[in-house]
């Protein structure tokens, strides 16, 4: 179905969802109540590090309006030596860090839950707990954590056989390290770091479930996957998967923090021992110290190249912070940081690491702005020292169709250098820049590029034919950037009819099959390519009933513009069928139409970005502010434009965030010190200028409409083009994150 | 759940009846951005709000002649903002009470409000000292006025009495050749709250300054009168040795804190840069009055 008009792929439709999210009236996660609803409470470690020695909940059971009391002991138990996956989690962590078992972790480490008539009760109950702590010292910063003498936060962990908050390691190769470095005539070597920072999701994670008498679950929730939900709900609270019926809520926002949970499976126990329906909805300090966020690190990049710019050999050591239990994406700076460039040369290791913070969470393109924000600014250097243009010195290096990648992979399309010709050919980056426009400004212009994985996967689509003739499209996924307005458009373009008879809805996990998370930018790649196999299917139906009605071959039969034909000799024979009228006689000619297809989906080709950004810089005050930023990237095929532009910017605006001002603050108790979103500092608005994204399509010949994922690439290069844009203005490189003002000052008034 | 009691008295009289009879249990509301915040995060649970936007003093805007005005301690931001000639005479304080928050909280937030939650970095207060305002106050036992410097005693905490309420902030004359400016550090342009907040009320004649107040906010647990950067500048032309001069009192009366929102030593830093700015442009605006 390559051959396709576009009357519908491509068009700025109208979101399905739109007027119920304007109006006020989209149900969100808080937004379900039930009858006999109670409201759940968690308590929380007021410590950063101590071990649990007795949980007494009894006063808290007797108050009256307390209906249930949950801590671990409640759970499924998974002992630490026994690994069990779900996807990229292992439930030994995800149990402990939902209600802490051995140990509380941080501050803000769910202890125990209670359910009560209403949420003073709750409350008070919760201070009614007595839980005995044994407090222990704590480490919080990653160079705290790999100290010889830092606190062990789990005696069961090892690195080099020695107690460690090393929890593993990954390690990718490629040729020979030393002599790659040997050959080169450059090298240069820096140590990084970046702040952890949360997602900033707007919607606070919050649940209702219900318990009925018969043991069958209901679960309202948003999340980035009710399949998860169910799954991790089943796994901690021994319900079988067939009673669990989780519904998705609308999201207000998950990038990737979603595809966890911390309160479902808590609220189901809580339901099940109260025999009421359960709410639990955490506030925005909830949310802040004991949810997400991205991993902070510490990381050293060596590349060496040759004096004509050739990249001979690059090592990365990146140190992340996993928070308390152990998992931070390693594979993201470890496989993505070097990945678009043919380099011989490869050592790249990844040291996962635990300390006494929450537990971290995906966040777009996982670990990978990390990589990009040390590599690509050594590269920077190295571009400077020799003289190169850092445009050119990238299209020089990119991978080949055929290379192998150090992660596996041999790449396929590879349409790296068209993003950075897309910058390089763009007006931005040619026009001058003045960079003293004024006295104490100054201004600087920097570019950086990006890779990311992207993602296949399994997705379910449902294709029903209703029986006025209109389509209802049912999708396993939640809809976080817009894809339900995407499928509506791949779905009225393949079955030829206006796109305002389609309606495109989310399943929930007893309704559609399985579908796996809205994550790894795999959503619209794989629901796109299932729905077209619907379709597809569905058309053939469509074929036969008209042919049956003809009384004539299926194969004589073609389908145009929502309408049956007869082709071939029979052309013209017979008047055209509609869809209205083909659902109007399915019964007689069969029964309804439609079907459902699963797939496991393959050939989502990775993701490549280039971006050119101009700061102003404040010498005095040490402000920052981007002036102008472009994006380019190549997206395959945009299914929607304004969704895909959509990506683009919102991953710039958190990279913006992330290099300028966001960062987690802890006090000497270990406590999180700025859990709100006035010290918290993501950007506002007037913070960023409009965001231009070049969106280059190039389609994915591996999938029917060209499409290729969007939503994590933009967030990779912003970090460093930002940092070498701020080094155009100061003469002066920033290796550690955020360039908060008092960081700027103190290092334009430090000596060097 | 406790019960709270919401009484909106249409006169003075009434309202400090009232907060007096409630002895230290009631809390005044005037917008109610600063309060209404601090009740849902429970740092405040009031028995009796008394709301004071029905009392006429309150909300009142009185232009007194000579550029002096009498501004109720209620009158909200955006009401402020729409008056036709108070921003013309006191551009820098109008300006401090418009950047407080957002469109919508402007629609409520009062000077009377930022000045009586305390805060050290409340925007509208480092204008309001350097405009030399006098702050009417009525308690239960009668009346009284104080500059407004004298009104904060550390961070929330103020010399009112038990019962008092502030009622108004009268603004003296503007002789010729004057005018004010505020500005603030923020690390995000907007919805911030100030690392440092500063502001500068001139009068000028002939390009020399005749009169000058310095306020300044956020580095110390009250807003700060500098005499000091004000004598300073008293008899110069603004030239780079008076303003750094200046900037070195704005630096010397620092002692802030290092905290989440700015180490000791950027916010002095940043003092000096401010009194530099802020003097510009209320040379400036002086030099067209
Ligand atoms: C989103 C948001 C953004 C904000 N941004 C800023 C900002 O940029 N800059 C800034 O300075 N502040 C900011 N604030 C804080 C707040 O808006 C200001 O301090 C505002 O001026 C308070 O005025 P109000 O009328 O709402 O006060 P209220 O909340 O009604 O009162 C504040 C306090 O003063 C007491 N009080 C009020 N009036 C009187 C009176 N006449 N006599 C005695 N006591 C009284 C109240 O009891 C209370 O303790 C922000 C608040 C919010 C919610």
């Amino acid at each position: 179905m390559n051959e396709m008009s576009t009357k519908w792929i491509g068009a700025r439709t109208i979101r399905p969802d739109g007027a119920d999210k304007v109006t006020g009236r989209a149900q969100y996660s808080a937004d379900y109540n039930m009858p006999g609803m109670v409201w759940g409470k968690i308590l929380r470690s007021p410590h950063a590090h101590a071990a649990i020695r007795s949980i007494d909940t009894s006063k808290a059971e007797a108050l009256p309006g307390v209906k249930a009391v949950v801590t671990a002991k409640d759970m499924v138990s998974f002992p630490v030596d026994k690994a069990v996956a779900l996807g990229i989690q292992d439930m030994r962590w995800m149990a402990r860090n939902m209600l802490a078992h051995e140990k509380a972790l941080f501050h803000g480490h769910p202890i125990a839950a209670v359910a009560a008539i209403n949420e003073q009760v709750a409350a008070e109950a919760c201070k009614l707990i007595v839980v005995d702590y044994e407090v222990l010292p704590h480490a919080i910063e990653i160079e705290d954590a790999i100290k010889p003498d830092a606190p062990i936060l789990h005696d069961f962990m090892k690195h080099e056989g020695k107690p460690s908050n090393i929890a593993g390691t990954m390690v990718l190769k490629a040729g020979d390290i030393e002599n790659g470095f040997a050959e080169a005539d450059v090298v240069v070597e820096r140590t990084f770091t970046t702040r952890p920072v949360h997602q900033g999701y707007i919607e606070p994670h919050a649940c209702t479930v219900s318990y009925a008498a018969d043991g069958r679950v209901t679960i309202w929730s948003s999340s980035q996957g009710q399949f998860m939900v169910r799954a991790m709900t089943s796994l901690l609270t021994g319900i079988p998967q067939s009673n669990i019926r989780a519904i998705p809520a609308e999201i207000g926002g998950g990038f990737g923090a979603k595809t966890i949970v911390y309160l479902e499976p808590v609220a189901v126990l809580l339901s099940k021992k109260s025999g009421r329906p359960v709410k639990i909805v955490m506030s925005r300090d909830d949310v802040q110290r004991a949810t997400g966020p991205a991993p902070g690190s510490l990381m050293t990049v060596k590349i060496g190249a040759k004096k004509d710019g050739t990249l001979v050999a690059a090592k990365g050591d990146f140190y992340l912070q996993a928070g308390c239990l152990p998992g931070s994406p390693l594979r993201g700076p470890v496989g993505c940081s070097f990945a678009a460039y043919a380099i011989p040369n490869v050592l790249s290791t990844g040291y996962d690491v635990v300390s006494n913070r929450s537990k971290v969470a995906a966040y777009r393109a996982p670990g990978a702005p990390h990589g990009a924000f040390a590599a690509e600014t050594v590269l920077d250097e190295i571009a400077e020292k020799l003289g190169l243009d850092p445009l050119e010195m990238r299209i020089r290096n990119s991978v080949k169709p055929g290379d192998k990648a150090i992660y596996g992979a041999v790449f396929g399309d590879v349409t790296f250098t068209e993003t950075v010709d897309a910058i390089r050919k763009h007006p931005h980056y040619k026009a001058p820049l003045d960079k003293n426009p004024r006295p104490g400004v100054k201004r600087g212009r920097g570019v950086a590029s990006g890779f990311w994985y992207n993602a296949g996967g399994e997705s379910s689509v449902q294709v029903n034919i209703t029986e006025d003739g209109n389509v209802v499209v049912t999708t396993g996924h939640p809809d976080v950037g817009g894809s339900r307005a995407s499928i509506a458009n791949v779905v009225a373009e393949l079955i030829g009819i206006e796109h305002g008879r389609v309606n495109v809805i989310i399943g929930d996990t007893q309704t559609i099959g399985f579908s796996n998370l809205t994550g790894g930018s795999r959503v619209t790649f794989a629901s796109a390519m299932v729905a077209t196999a619907s379709c597809e299917k569905v058309i053939g139906q469509l074929k036969d009933r008209a042919a049956k009605i003809w009384k004539i071959d299926a194969d004589a039969v073609k389908w145009e513009d929502g309408m049956a034909l007869p082709a071939g000799d029979n052309a013209g024979k017979f008047p055209p069928l509609s869809l209205k009228e083909l659902a109007a006689k399915a019964n007689e000619m069969g029964g309804p139409i439609g079907t459902q297809v699963q797939l496991n989906t393959t050939g989502a080709d990775p993701g490549f970005a280039t971006h050119c950004v101009d700061v102003e810089v404040d010498v005095d005050l040490g402000i920052i502010r981007v002036l102008r930023y472009t994006a380019a990237q190549d997206v395959g095929r945009a299914l929607h434009p304004s969704y895909v532009e959509g990506q683009i910017q919102g991953g710039v605006v958190q990279g913006i965030g992330w290099a300028l001002s966001e960062e987690y603050l802890y006090d000497k108790n270990g406590k999180v010190d700025n859990a709100t979103f006035l010290d918290y500092r993501m950007p506002v608005c007037s913070d960023v200028p409009m965001i231009e994204a070049l969106v280059i399509e190039i389609p994915n010949s591996k999938h029917p409409q060209g499409v290729r994922g969007v939503g994590e690439a933009p967030i990779v290069p912003p970090l460093a083009a930002i940092a070498n844009a701020v080094y155009d203005a100061l003469g002066k490189r920033f290796f550690a994150l955020p360039m908060s003002p008092p960081k700027v000052t103190e290092r334009l008034d430090a000596a060097d | 759940m406790t019960e709270i009691r919401y009484l909106a008295p249409g006169s003075l009289d009434e309202a400090v009846k009232a907060f007096a009879a409630a002895s230290g249990a009631a809390s005044i509301l005037a917008g109610g951005t600063d309060l209404l915040v601090q009740m849902r995060a429970g740092v405040r649970q009031p028995g009796t709000i008394i709301d004071i936007k029905k009392i006429p003093a309150l909300t009142a805007i009185e232009e007194l002649g000579g550029g002096a005005f009498r501004i109720g301690a209620a009158v909200p931001g955006a009401v402020l903002a729409e008056h036709p000639t108070f921003g013309k005479a006191w551009p820098g304080v109008l300006e401090a009470i418009n950047l407080i928050g957002s469109k919508q909280v402007q629609g409520r937030a009062s000077p009377g409000g930022n000045l009586c939650n305390g805060s050290p970095a409340g925007d509208s207060v480092p204008a309001m000292v350097a405009a030399g305002a006098v702050v009417t106050i009525q308690g239960p036992n009668g009346g009284r006025e104080l500059p407004v410097e004298a009104v904060p005693a550390g961070p929330g905490r103020l010399n009112l009495t038990p019962g008092e309420i502030v009622v108004s902030f009268t603004f003296p004359d503007r002789p010729k050749g004057s005018s004010d400016a505020y500005l603030r550090m923020i690390p995000r342009t907007e919805m911030d709250i100030a690392v440092v907040g500063l502001a500068v009320n001139l009068s000028m004649d002939g390009g020399v300054v005749t009169a000058a107040r310095v306020g300044l906010g956020a580095v110390a647990p009250t807003v700060l009168l500098v005499g000091d950067a004000a004598a300073a500048l008293v008899g110069s032309r603004l030239e780079d040795a008076a303003l750094e001069k200046a900037a070195d009192a704005c630096r010397a009366a620092c002692n802030p804190i290092n905290d989440k929102r700015g180490t000791i030593a950027y916010r002095t830093k940043v003092a000096g840069v401010l009194l530099k700015r802020v003097a510009a442009i209320a040379a400036q605006r002086a030099g067209g009055n």
